[in-house]
């Protein structure tokens, strides 16, 4: 298993360099303009020294080249500059955003609290409501409880969040003044009255979230669990007069993880992902923001910055995905 | 493929002649959800198909005189701010909503089945074939869908005719840079699958690897293929509205239930019924399907089938 | 209707609100909603109007516009004319003379030499300012005391009112951008956040494309002024959700620019906790008549350039049958309600440069086919039009935007009532509006029979805006696709009027001239043709007072005035 994990760690590296280049390619290749923005009363030779000063000119390569060095080198000195106070760093260049001007990395840290405050949290909240839900409709399959199940997370999945979104808001912010439409990143929680003020902003957002995480987990859920349930060794396991809690809580639901865990492991990359819509909707301003902003913008150092965080996340998670593989099910070799 | 069956079945003793495919029939039959599915799931196909032959109104006509209108003869469902009929535009988008939301997700569950069956079958393939999953996870989707219709938008539409080649470019587009998911869950099923004993007894007999893939794993793997399917094709359906928004998709006039959501959005407080309608619509397409595939995994599953 | 009686009764509440005489600071928070977010706080660095007007609130320029588009001064005692001697009487120089007394945010005092180095700063090469235009022609500044500005142009400027006014030219401070010159500017990132400036708040926290939080400028030169302690500038999300956070919740103080169609506003506005403003400017939308082939046969390079003329819109009489199937006053009732007003001008505001041109205001549908006929035309077997066996048949495209579509869908059905049939398409407008040479699809490379956008100018003059449609701006692919003559008009009487407008420095013979060019590009070639004049609509809540909307310079030009209704 350690060699296994250490080979995959090391096979890692290459693909996520190849990644980056494909990236990078693919970005390059995109129509679009970091200038789109700007309007059209400025006239085309000024928007060429714009485009000039940001550099854009220079071939393909050597961009790449320039963002794979100040991603590798020179933003880790800098990260250890600020964590030891050493100045390794000082005087070179680190990776700019064309639309701020400053450093991609200063923007991402800003976003990163809102983005677990709220992503994140729905997403724990779906899964923890999910894998319930989905064991009871598969162990009482077809009763009410499983066809109303079913009912709403089918809605839930099939209604998008730009709808659901603004329909939470016109019934919980304007119909019934609960909660705030308008999710306020500037809010310090210090005291009970200003937490008492964040969860009421995370409310809404956090519910659509969650909407769409627990309807796509518990169906999965659910179908891995009916699987499960008529194998032999379930009825071995009653046979032997285990109590139902056992068989179906200890037995059936380990074997039945496999997918689950899959589908959990996929989602956790997408948290840093943000979510866009919902994000736009309540206008939480996270990573999913900054990352739709920047491909509108054509913010290229901080497109590809964000979708390599971004693969290098995917890969670490579907990579400790194998491991609890192993765990679920020891049969499972990997050498 | 279908003269195999006898060899799958061996503990039902057959009735004179029946194939396997009248059990997998009975069995579905009996299944209410089912039966209900694909009689709403038959009902939306033909009302989409047929309803336009006796509902004749154009779906982009304009009649400026009558926009914003509620229900009434001459508009059942109402019609929208530029006076279209909102049935007639159902209708149509309907048509093209479903055959999006049906193909892109056949093409999605085909492409991740497959990769995912064969990386968690070939040892060899896999270190290729999750870096290749990886990557697809990976690439920021807008960029790709923008890239995607530079360069292929102006063939197809030469090679297939403007609207066919928009429909072969959507549904490639989505099921292209949507069946990772799959993959990954087919993969984690099969790694376990593989060392199951009656596995390892069909390879100890000899069984070539093509046959055991379509004999014993793939019908193990079916149900979270079914669960991706059902929930593909929701995603299909309002994917697509986002690549029509993004103008990477039909003409803007083109309507469809995805495309009808989202621009009824604006007057969720004025007109209700208006986002009701494609919203429900979705929601029963999605739904029914469930259901079938509910109906249809049971009814595949000899274990459920024997009781 | 209702739209209306809203606004008469925000007029009236505005008469009788008393002017509050309030202290610094003493009305708490203000907060505003844009559902664009800024990116920067420098506007040399920016053109983008979220960018432009969110820095207006800390930095200001010499001179700028009021809401009627006249010059007022604003950090200087008067603005130069010739009259009273600021303008050279040749007009190669005007000089600015600072108000006295005057304070940066940070106490130090505003001289001559800021003035001189924001020039400087945008005129510096590699620098990649976004304004830089409006630095052309001028030769050098000379400050010959600490409050006196000379700018002296290379040649006569009839209007020298470029550098130094309105939102998009504020004054920048010396000391803190000294070391951001030429290829700097992009590093300086804790400068380009927060400028210190002159204006009424200055900023605590940005974050970009989120959040700004300012507060009053303790040095600010009006001592009452501003009356709100602080500021919250949120960015992001959508022009629906700002209009309701304004008008439905009432979470926000300020939504600027709500693009939305009337009814949905209105319906808005029923939430009573504010109300709708609207005002107009110059902006324009349009329908743009390719004058050359893009048809997808011809080779790559040959495609909408003047090598192939179109082979439909070549004919003047095409063009103007699709424009009398227009009727742009159902256009401005289903897009913009108050905020728009039909027009046939491509220059419709100041009034003394607007043509007298209303010819195109009425539809008329019979005129337009009898046109097509007689341009040759005749109805084929399917209602579409032939000639030669050619179908009359177009490619319509525009940027996504509902009311686009909108209009999209409506011309269509006019136009197939004359017998032209029109396939529409939409484009992202970052990929429509950007101008990579590579994509097919940007608005430059026109690669459709004709397109739709909006567009303006900045100021009250049109000299440069008409001057984007001389022959040789026309984009093609020596240029990289870049040019301003989106439909390849080329009309040499038309390029020497525009040479002798550059001339011309008495104010009514320039207007003369404007509207004459205006005329031959709408309604005697109809190359253009003007749909709607664009007004703006945002929103106030209704504690809100003081609020000027003000469509020739930054929408929050006189925050400092902004007070709260008590």
């Amino acid at each position: 298993m350690l060699t296994f994990f250490i080979r995959r760690l090391l096979t890692a590296i290459p693909t996520l360099v190849l990644i980056s280049l494909i990236i990078f390619l693919l970005l390059d290749l995109a129509p679009g303009d970091p200038l789109a923005d700007q309007p059209l009363s400025i006239p085309p030779e000024v928007r060429q020294r714009m485009r000039d000063a940001l550099g854009l000119d220079s071939p393909a390569y050597v961009r790449y080249l320039l963002w794979a060095k100040q991603f590798f080198w020179v933003e880790p000195l800098y990260f250890l500059d600020w964590v030891a106070g050493t100045n390794f760093s000082d005087g070179m260049q680190r990776i700019v955003s064309w639309q701020f001007r400053a450093p991609v990395f200063d923007i991402i840290v800003q976003r990163i609290p809102q983005t677990l405050w709220v992503v994140g949290l729905a997403y724990l909240v779906g899964v923890i409501i999910a894998l319930p839900i989905g064991i009871i409709s598969a162990y009482k399959q077809y009763s009410w409880f499983d066809q109303v199940g079913t009912f709403v997370s089918m809605i839930g999945f099939s209604v998008p969040p730009f709808f659901s979104g603004v329909l939470m808001i016109v019934f919980f912010a304007i119909m019934l003044p609960w909660f705030p439409s308008i999710y306020d990143t500037t809010l310090v929680v210090d005291d009970f009255q200003s937490l008492g003020q964040q969860i009421r902003q995370m409310t809404l957002p956090v519910m659509v979230l969650a909407l769409q995480t627990t309807a796509q987990l518990s169906r999965f859920m659910r179908a891995s669990m009916l699987d499960n349930l008529n194998h032999d060794y379930v009825r071995t396991a009653r046979a032997k007069g285990m109590t139902e809690k056992v068989v179906v809580l200890v037995h059936v639901l380990r074997n039945s993880l496999i997918p689950v865990v899959t589908v959990i492991a996929l989602g956790i990359p997408s948290i840093f992902g943000g979510a866009i819509i919902t994000e736009q909707i309540f206008k939480v301003n996270g990573l999913g923001q900054l990352l739709i902003t920047a491909i509108y913008a054509n913010d290229l150092p901080m497109v590809q910055t964000l979708a390599f965080i971004f693969a290098v996340l995917i890969v670490a998670c579907n990579l400790i995905a194998d491991m609890l593989y192993g765990l679920l099910d020891p049969r499972i070799r990997y050498d | 493929m279908t003269d195999a069956p006898i060899a799958a079945v061996p503990a039902k003793p057959d009735t004179s002649g029946r194939s396997q495919w009248w059990d997998v029939w009975d069995q579905f039959k009996s299944h209410k959800g089912a039966l209900f599915g694909a009689a709403v799931f038959g009902f939306i196909v033909l009302s989409v198909t047929l309803g336009p032959l006796i509902w004749t109104l154009e779906p982009t006509f304009i009649d400026i005189r009558a926009r914003n209108a509620g229900a009434s003869m001459a508009h059942p469902f109402g019609t929208d701010q530029l006076g279209r009929d909102i049935l007639a535009r159902m209708m149509a988008g309907g048509q093209v909503s479903i055959a999006v939301g049906l193909t892109a997700m056949l093409i999605s569950v085909v492409l991740g089945a497959f990769i995912g069956v064969v990386a968690g079958f070939f040892r060899r393939l896999d270190t290729f074939l999750m870096g290749l999953t990886n990557l697809f996870l990976a690439l920021p989707l807008l960029p790709l869908l923008l890239v995607m219709v530079m360069l292929f938008r102006e063939t197809l539409a030469r090679s297939f005719g403007p609207e066919m080649g928009t429909f072969i470019l959507i549904v490639s587009a989505i099921g292209i840079t949507s069946w990772m998911q799959t993959a990954r869950i087919v993969r984690g099923e099969v790694l376990a699958l593989k060392e199951r004993e009656f596995v390892l007894a069909a390879r100890s007999i000899g069984t070539p690897s093509r046959r055991m893939i379509l004999r014993h794993i793939l019908p193990n793997v079916l149900s979270p293929i079914m669960v991706s399917a059902t929930l593909g094709i929701a995603t299909a359906i309002i994917t697509e509205s986002a690549l029509s928004f993004l103008g990477l998709g039909f003409p803007p006039d083109f309507p469809t239930w995805g495309r009808l959501l989202f621009d009824a959005i604006d007057y969720l407080q004025q007109y209700p019924e208006r986002v009701f309608w494609p919203g429900l619509a979705i929601s029963l397409t999605v739904l029914s399907v469930n259901y079938i595939g509910d109906g249809l995994r049971d009814a595949l599953d000899p274990r459920i089938r024997g009781r | 209707m209702r739209l209306k009686t809203i606004l008469m009764g925000a007029v009236a509440a505005m008469a009788i609100a008393p002017v509050a005489h309030a202290e610094r600071g003493s009305d708490g928070e203000v907060k505003i909603i844009y559902w664009q977010a800024p990116s920067i706080l420098n506007p040399y660095l920016s053109g983008g109007t979220k960018d432009i007007e969110s820095s207006s609130l800390i930095v200001e320029p010499l001179a700028r516009f009021d809401e009627t588009g006249g010059l007022v001064p604003w950090l200087v005692d008067e603005v130069p004319t010739v009259e009273n001697g600021g303008v050279a009487a040749d007009l190669t120089s005007i000089t600015w003379k600072i108000k006295e007394g005057l304070l940066w945010s940070d106490g130090t005092p505003f001289t001559s030499a800021d003035v001189k180095f924001t020039a400087d700063y945008c005129m510096a090469p590699d620098g990649g300012c976004a304004q830089s235009a409006k630095f052309d022609g001028v030769a050098s500044i000379e400050t010959p005391d600490e409050r006196t500005v000379i700018v002296k142009f290379t040649g006569p400027k009839p209007v020298p009112y470029a550098a130094f006014v309105g939102a998009q030219s504020p004054i920048i401070q010396k000391a803190q951008f000294e070391n951001c010159l030429g290829a700097k500017a992009q590093e300086c990132t804790s400068a380009n956040f927060g400028p210190i400036g002159t204006g009424p708040f200055v900023v605590t926290d940005f974050k970009p494309n989120d959040v700004i939080t300012m507060k009053a400028n303790e040095n600010y030169r009006d001592a009452a002024k501003p009356a709100f302690a602080t500021l919250t500038f949120k960015g992001g999300g959508d022009a629906a959700a700002a209009g309701r956070a304004v008008m439905e919740t009432g979470e926000f103080d300020y939504a600027w620019n709500l693009q939305l169609a009337p009814d949905v506003i209105a319906k808005m506005a029923e939430g009573g906790k504010g109300k709708p403003v609207s005002g107009f400017g110059t902006l324009v939308e349009r329908i743009e008549m390719n004058m050359t082939d893009p048809s997808p046969d011809l080779p790559e390079g040959e495609r909408s350039t003047a090598k192939h003329p179109h082979p439909i819109l070549s004919d003047e009489k095409v063009r103007r049958a699709l424009s009398m199937a227009i009727d742009r006053d159902l256009l401005v009732e289903i897009g913009y309600g108050q905020a728009g007003r039909p027009t046939c001008n491509l220059v419709p505001a100041p009034e003394q440069f607007a043509s007298d041109n209303t010819d195109c205001l009425k539809q008329d549908v019979e005129g337009a086919k009898a046109l097509l006929e007689e341009a040759g035309w005749t109805v084929g077997a399917d209602g579409v039009r032939e000639k030669d066996g050619k179908k009359l048949k177009l490619l319509y495209q525009s940027s996504t935007n509902a009311v686009r579509q909108d209009f999209q869908a409506l011309v269509k059905q006019w136009w197939t009532d004359i017998g032209v049939e029109t396939e529409l398409k939409n484009i992202d407008s970052s990929v429509f509006f950007g101008g990579d040479p590579a994509s097919p699809d940007t608005f430059q490379k026109f690669y459709a029979d004709v397109e739709m956008y909006a567009n303006n100018f900045d100021g009250t003059d049109p000299e440069q805006y008409l001057g984007q449609y001389t022959c040789e701006k026309a984009p093609r692919p020596e240029t990289q696709w870049q040019g301003e003559n989106i439909n390849r008009y080329c009309d040499p009487a038309y390029d020497e009027l525009v040479a002798e407008l550059g001339k011309t420095g008495e104010i009514s013979k320039r207007a003369e001239i404007a509207k004459k060019l205006n005329d031959m590009i709408t309604k005697e070639s109809m190359t253009i043709v003007p749909l709607v004049d664009r007004g703006r609509v945002s929103a106030h809540s209704n504690s809100l007072g003081g609020v000027v909307l003000n469509t020739w310079d930054s929408e929050l030009w006189n925050a400092a005035d902004w007070y709260r209704v008590k």
